[in-house]
């Protein structure tokens, strides 16, 4: 990843650490000081933040000063500097970011989900989710020229752990490729002695709701530049990297599933499992979540009968986020909307439990929205456990207890 | 290469704020004025003295003493004889010491002698006017008429030009040539003085002459006298025939022991005298005590350091031969003092009277219109004119505090009404400003800088010599003394308003025009009120 | 660069300008060509020291950087009532991000134009004592740590001025805001409590810190001239009075400044790398009292009778100032004057 956002010639990054991400930004850290990063106008800077909200903070700066500026973040250190991911979307700074997907606490869970980036979904950031290494790397190059072109920041997301920590061989392009497909940063607005200009000011009612939809627009346009870039990527490097979506044997699938991520990579091989065995199921992946692609999503799913959306996120006491947005995309037509919340926390999603799930939805016996391979005997327990006692003590430490995770007693 | 298009409402364009007029906040105004500076306002030259100061601090030395010779033609002569009311009103005495005005008055008018410079006189007008007295008043006058272009003749009964000046200031204070000088200078403009010239009828002078107006200055020479006893009346001398002999070929002699009766700044002048003639006693005899003698404290301090011996509370009763009776006098509960029937006998083997003198207007008494007083006093009114129209007059003569200054003021405001009266106008002096006084000033502001003193000669060369007692300022301390200067109500562009301005509303017009209030901006916050060190900007109501 | 007290000019300088002075000696401000770096037409309140302190700070960064110089400022005052849409009081390159986020946006500023090889353009970062003190502490201790290229002013009215006069940690002890009221045992501000940022900045051994205030001018002027001169990490704290915070009439905003030094309530003084190196003494010491009575803030002190134990104890913080920092001259006369002089 380090060597993917070095090609990009970035002038500013600031680091903090934390887990998933740290390895990223260690690398960078190294480097920059043998010189490896040639920015275009010769040097880059590498800063220790002391936050995350530091951290973001030093690019909004190095941004508006016209650097190109990179950091990388996950989980707690992305809520950390919520203020600031909002106010650099705001000021239109084309910053991009690394989202090592991380569960959010409480409890502290350091693996991987994406109630992270799905926190800050309506900040203003383009969110794109590679789905490989490979595709983290190249979404990284193609998101330095969305993020410029529009004066918009980008979050590129992959997955903790199941991609940041992965071995496996991709492909990285050349210097020269790089520069062919990403020329220099230049900025829409700039803090330049010679050209004054005050950014930042304060607007009000009257002016507001017009910079909002603005913002707004520049997201709808997105959706053609995503494709675009993804179009000229294909040219230039001879890869299919990128993009709003990508279908795959849904033609004529009755059942299609919809996903973010790396999890598409194990819903293949189910797809191509499960249509083996003569089941007529597909899977949409969503590679651009923000801008969402409302368009390509009804057009790959309306003629199927059921989109099961396998999302690793949870929006308590609603239930699934991306299965909204995708019954949003559908509205008016026939297509039957199942929610699948999995994977939080890091528990795996396995081809047994997905292809279960699938002939349960199928058998129109699965629950809406349904918990992957959750453990009802531990949330029994808990629940009746809490009607005893008023001060029913940590539900974290009681279910660790039951699975037997911790060995230690909570009276 | 930035694109044109900065991002909608977020990013702003610089100093575009210009565009909101903040002045309609305001409920006061901000507005420069200039107030009267309370050394002007006591100056009874009507001097602009802050005017010339503020010349004086820029080393402007010619154009401080232009300023100054527009009021006032003899500044050598006033800077060493006036007693300078200026500097008992000056503001700065509240902070520290008051400015040394007359000083620095001094050294202008020493330099315009050392560089000879000139005042022109004005384009002939045709007038002619007639002056009778040479003294400071006549002069005076004769110069402001002719730089308006009015022909002057003066007339005098005396042998040479300058009045009290020279007949009745010792050498001491005022050294002759200084006096020569600036009297030619008044000459060197068309003013011609007829010296030894009897003035006895003056109608018919005038109509001789062809004069259009006359101006009446002729002092008050007339020793008053008092009744004292005594066997040898030709021993009793008075001051005034005693200073004016110091100006003869031969000098006067006194006795070893010399009694001064009085307590005028001519009692103290004379003792002065009379030690440097040789006396070895000079005595000064006064009926009252030392807080209510009429001499000017400096000038009591300068006697005592010569040796001069005060005898306050005293009258004198007889003179004898060698001896002086005296009584002493004591404060009663209202401060006047009543005799004690208690007496002293002093050694004196010369008293001299100086307790006043009258002015010699007989020859006056038939000239239609004038009311002349007991003492010879002349009435004269608001414009300097008698009873008689086209008939002026000034100085000692007329009600007056009788100090060079008061004459020489005289001379230019009777100057004034008389180039009026000979144009058939009126002359209207212009309002006066309110006085800047010591609560409008701020002083945090001025550096603390202690009074400049004038060198004094040592001891041993003021009893013996008539040289000049004080010393003159050199360029430098002049400088220095000058800018000690508050600049009462007037602005001298300290820069103060246009930097503590937060919004930056008040415009610098560059040096020497001072500053303007921009008032699309002012919010009428008041800040440069308040820190304007000399006063010059007050707060009125907004009109809008 | 030593800044030499100039003797017998009339005002000496204590005046802002003084026509008498070579124009090389005036301050900044007393010049026609000065940048108004602040410009009119900003929606500050009447007699506001803040938008004072910005302009006098910014106008000499600007001289002294050669006109190369990028602004960022923390949300406040000073950013709204600059910049409210579609009016921008700035004439230099400007920046707001968020309130605690200053120091670490200038640090990026910095860093970017140090990559793009534009030293030469000089970054400083401004805001008040609530965004400074508090919410941007743990930016602002990063910036100095890491030794970031950056100057930050800190213009410090005592209290959250723009959300309408709250208590910060840098409110003085007695004083009366919204949140510290002057009710109950112990009115107003408590004792014992908030945060002196200048020995803050100096713990950090950076290469330079410095107390300014509005009242000296010239003294302001040489700190930020001084400061613009240096590189790393450089924090000045500038004493701004607010008429409306502090509840005093608008003109006497610099006079109430002054107070404040002169009652040694204010020290000023310069610290490099962690120690004091020079200090302006009080020219004519004022009891605490002075100070404190025009201000509406301090009115629960002053009713009938006084209280003498509150004022008592301010007038010891005032002492120990004194002590600390060697503020009174030395008996021998050789006063304010000399001990300007630092070479």
């Amino acid at each position: 990843m380090a060597a993917a956002v070095a090609l990009c010639r970035p002038e500013v990054i600031s680091c903090y650490p934390i887990t998933p991400q740290t390895h990223i930004v260690e690398r960078l850290s190294e480097m920059v000081r043998k010189g490896e990063i040639g920015s275009a106008s010769g040097g880059c800077r590498y800063i220790n933040a002391e936050s995350e909200f530091g951290a973001l903070s030093i690019l909004i700066g190095a941004s508006a000063a016209g650097a190109r500026a990179y950091t990388a973040t996950a989980s707690q250190g992305l809520l950390f500097m919520t203020e600031a991911v909002y106010n650099a979307s705001g000021l239109g700074l084309p910053i991009v970011m690394t989202i090592g997907n991380r569960a959010i606490g409480a409890p502290i869970n350091i693996w991987n989900d994406h109630s992270d980036s799905m926190a800050l979904r309506d900040a203003g950031w383009i969110q794109l989710h590679a789905e490989s290494n490979q595709e983290a790397v190249d979404l990284h190059i193609q998101a330095f020229r969305l993020a410029e072109a529009l004066g918009c920041p980008v979050m590129v997301c992959m997955d903790g752990f199941v991609l940041t920590h992965a071995y496996e061989p991709v492909d990285l392009p050349t210097q020269a490729q790089v520069d062919a497909y990403l020329p220099p940063y230049e900025p829409i607005q700039l803090l330049d002695p010679d050209d004054p200009m005050t950014i930042g000011a304060m607007v009000g009612p009257e002016a507001f709701a017009e910079v909002r939809y603005l913002a707004h627009h520049t997201q709808l346009r997105a959706l053609e530049e995503i494709a675009t870039l993804k179009a000229e990527f294909l040219r230039q490097f001879g890869r299919e990297s990128g993009g709003l979506t990508e279908c795959y044997r849904t033609g004529d699938a009755e059942t299609i599933l919809v996903a973010l991520g790396s999890v598409n990579g194990t819903i293949r091989d189910v797809v191509d499992e499960m249509r083996d065995a003569g089941v007529p199921v597909g899977s949409l992946k969503i590679g651009a979540y923000r801008p969402f692609p409302v368009g390509a999503v009804r057009e790959a799913l309306h003629p199927c009968k059921r989109a099961i959306v396998v999302e690793k996120d949870l929006a308590p006491g609603k239930g699934g986020i991306v299965s909204s947005d995708v019954k949003m995309a559908l509205r008016g037509l026939p297509v039957i909307v199942q929610t699948v919340i999995a994977g939080l926390g890091g528990r795996s999603i396995t081809k047994a439990s997905l292809i279960r799930m699938i002939n349960e939805a199928r058998a129109g016996k699965l629950d809406e929205p349904h918990f992957l391979d959750l453990d009802w005997d531990v949330i029994r327990t808990e629940l009746a456990r809490r009607r005893q006692r008023r001060r029913a003590g940590p539900t974290a430490e009681h279910v660790l207890r039951q699975v037997n995770a911790v060995a230690s007693k909570v009276v | 290469m930035v694109l044109d298009t900065k991002p909608f409402a977020i990013t702003l364009d610089p100093d575009s704020s210009r565009a909101n007029h903040t002045g309609a906040w305001r409920t006061m105004r901000p507005v420069y004025v200039d107030r009267l500076p309370p050394c002007n306002h006591a100056c009874p030259a009507g001097e602009n003295i802050q005017a010339w100061l503020y010349h004086a601090e820029e080393r402007r030395y010619e154009e401080a003493w232009r300023v100054l010779m527009d009021d006032n033609p003899l500044p050598a002569v006033h800077g060493r004889v006036c007693y300078h009311p200026c500097e008992t009103a000056c503001n700065r005495a509240q902070l520290d010491e008051a400015v040394g005005i007359h000083s620095v008055e001094r050294f202008l008018g020493d330099e315009a002698i050392a560089r000879g410079w000139r005042i022109e006189p004005g384009p002939p007008t045709g007038k002619k006017v007639l002056i009778v007295g040479a003294g400071p008043s006549g002069l005076s006058c004769a110069y402001h008429l002719a730089r308006v272009g009015h022909a002057v003749e003066i007339r005098d009964a005396g042998p040479r030009a300058g009045g009290m000046m020279r007949f009745g200031i010792p050498k001491y204070r005022l050294p002759r040539e200084i006096l020569d000088a600036e009297i030619a200078r008044i000459v060197a403009m068309g003013v011609t003085i007829h010296l030894n010239c009897h003035v006895a009828d003056l109608e018919a002078e005038m109509r001789q002459g062809r004069f259009d107006a006359a101006f009446l200055a002729i002092g008050a020479h007339l020793a008053k006298r008092t009744e004292i006893p005594g066997r040898d009346a030709g021993k009793i001398l008075d001051a005034a025939s005693f200073l004016r002999s110091m100006e003869g070929a031969t000098l006067p002699r006194v006795g070893r022991r010399v009694v001064v009766y009085g307590g005028g700044n001519t009692a103290i002048d004379v003792a002065r005298t009379a030690k440097r003639l040789g006396a070895e006693e000079a005595v000064i005899v006064y009926r009252r005590d030392r807080a209510h003698m009429p001499a000017h404290a400096y000038e009591i301090d300068e006697a005592i350091e010569e040796g001069v011996v005060f005898r306050w509370l005293h009258t004198i009763k007889g003179v004898e031969a060698e001896t002086v009776t005296v009584e002493v006098m004591e404060l009663d509960a209202t401060g006047r003092p009543r005799p004690t029937g208690r007496y002293e006998e002093l050694d004196a083997d010369t008293l001299i009277l100086a307790i006043g003198q009258n002015a010699d207007t007989a020859f006056l008494r038939h000239v239609p219109g004038l009311v002349i007083g007991e003492d010879g006093i002349v009435q004269v009114d608001g414009t300097m004119m008698t009873g008689r129209p086209g008939l002026f007059a000034g100085g000692d003569m007329v009600p007056s505090e009788r100090t060079v200054t008061t004459a020489t003021g005289h001379g230019k405001k009777a100057a004034r009404h008389i180039d009026a009266y000979l144009r058939g106008s009126r002359y209207v002096k212009p309002e006066s400003h309110p006085i800047a006084t010591y609560d409008t000033i701020h002083t945090w502001y001025y550096t603390d800088a202690e009074r400049s003193t004038q060198p004094l000669l040592e001891a041993v060369r003021r009893r013996s010599t008539f040289d000049e007692v004080a010393g003159g300022l050199d360029p430098d301390t002049a400088l220095l003394e000058a800018r000690r200067c508050l600049s009462c109500g007037n602005c001298f562009e300290c820069d103060n308003c246009y930097g503590v301005c937060p919004d930056n509303a008040v415009i610098k017009l560059g040096p020497g025009k001072r500053f303007r209030f921009d008032y699309d901006y002012c919010k009428g916050c008041g800040i440069c009120v308040q820190e304007c060190p000399c006063g010059a900007i007050e707060m009125v109501k907004e009109t809008h | 660069m030593a800044d030499q007290r100039i003797k017998f000019y009339q005002t000496g300088t204590f005046t802002v300008g003084n026509r008498l002075l070579d124009p090389e000696r005036r301050t900044v401000q007393a010049r026609m060509e000065r940048t108004n770096s602040l410009d009119s037409g900003h929606r500050a309140c009447q007699g506001c020291g803040e938008a004072l302190g910005a302009r006098y700070a910014i106008d000499a960064a600007m001289r002294a950087s050669n006109n190369r110089l990028v602004a960022v400022n923390a949300t406040g005052c000073l950013e709204v009532f600059s910049t409210p849409y579609p009016e921008s009081s700035w004439k230099i390159p400007w920046l707001h991000s968020l309130f605690g986020n200053a120091p670490a946006v200038a640090a990026g500023v910095a860093a970017a134009l140090e990559a793009k090889g534009r030293s030469d353009v000089r970054v400083v970062a401004q805001g008040g004592d609530g965004g400074t003190v508090d919410i941007g502490f743990g930016c602002l201790s990063g910036l100095f740590e890491r030794n970031d290229d950056v100057l930050y002013l800190c213009y410090d009215n005592g209290a959250y001025m723009n959300t309408g006069v709250q208590r910060s940690g840098s409110t003085p002890p007695a004083a009366r805001t919204m949140t510290t009221p002057a009710v109950g045992p112990s009115p107003g501000n408590s004792f014992g409590t908030g945060k002196n940022l200048p020995r803050i900045a100096m713990a950090h051994a950076i290469p330079y810190v410095a107390t300014a205030s509005v009242a000296d001018l010239h003294d302001l002027e040489a700190k930020v001239t001084k400061a613009t001169m240096l590189r790393g990490a450089r924090y000045i704290h500038i004493f701004v009075p607010c008429p409306l915070g502090w509840a005093h009439d608008p003109a006497l905003t610099i006079t109430i400044a002054r107070l404040a030094i002169e009652t040694g309530l204010f020290p000023l003084f310069e610290a490099e790398r962690g120690r004091v190196v020079a200090r302006t003494t009080i020219r004519r010491k004022v009891p605490v009292e002075q100070y404190l009575e025009p201000q509406g803030r301090f009115k629960h002190l002053f009713g009938d009778p006084p209280d003498h134990k509150t004022i008592g104890a301010i007038q010891a913080i005032a002492d120990e100032n004194i002590e600390t920092y060697n503020l009174l001259p030395p008996e021998d006369g050789v006063g304010h004057e000399a001990l300007r002089n630092h070479a």
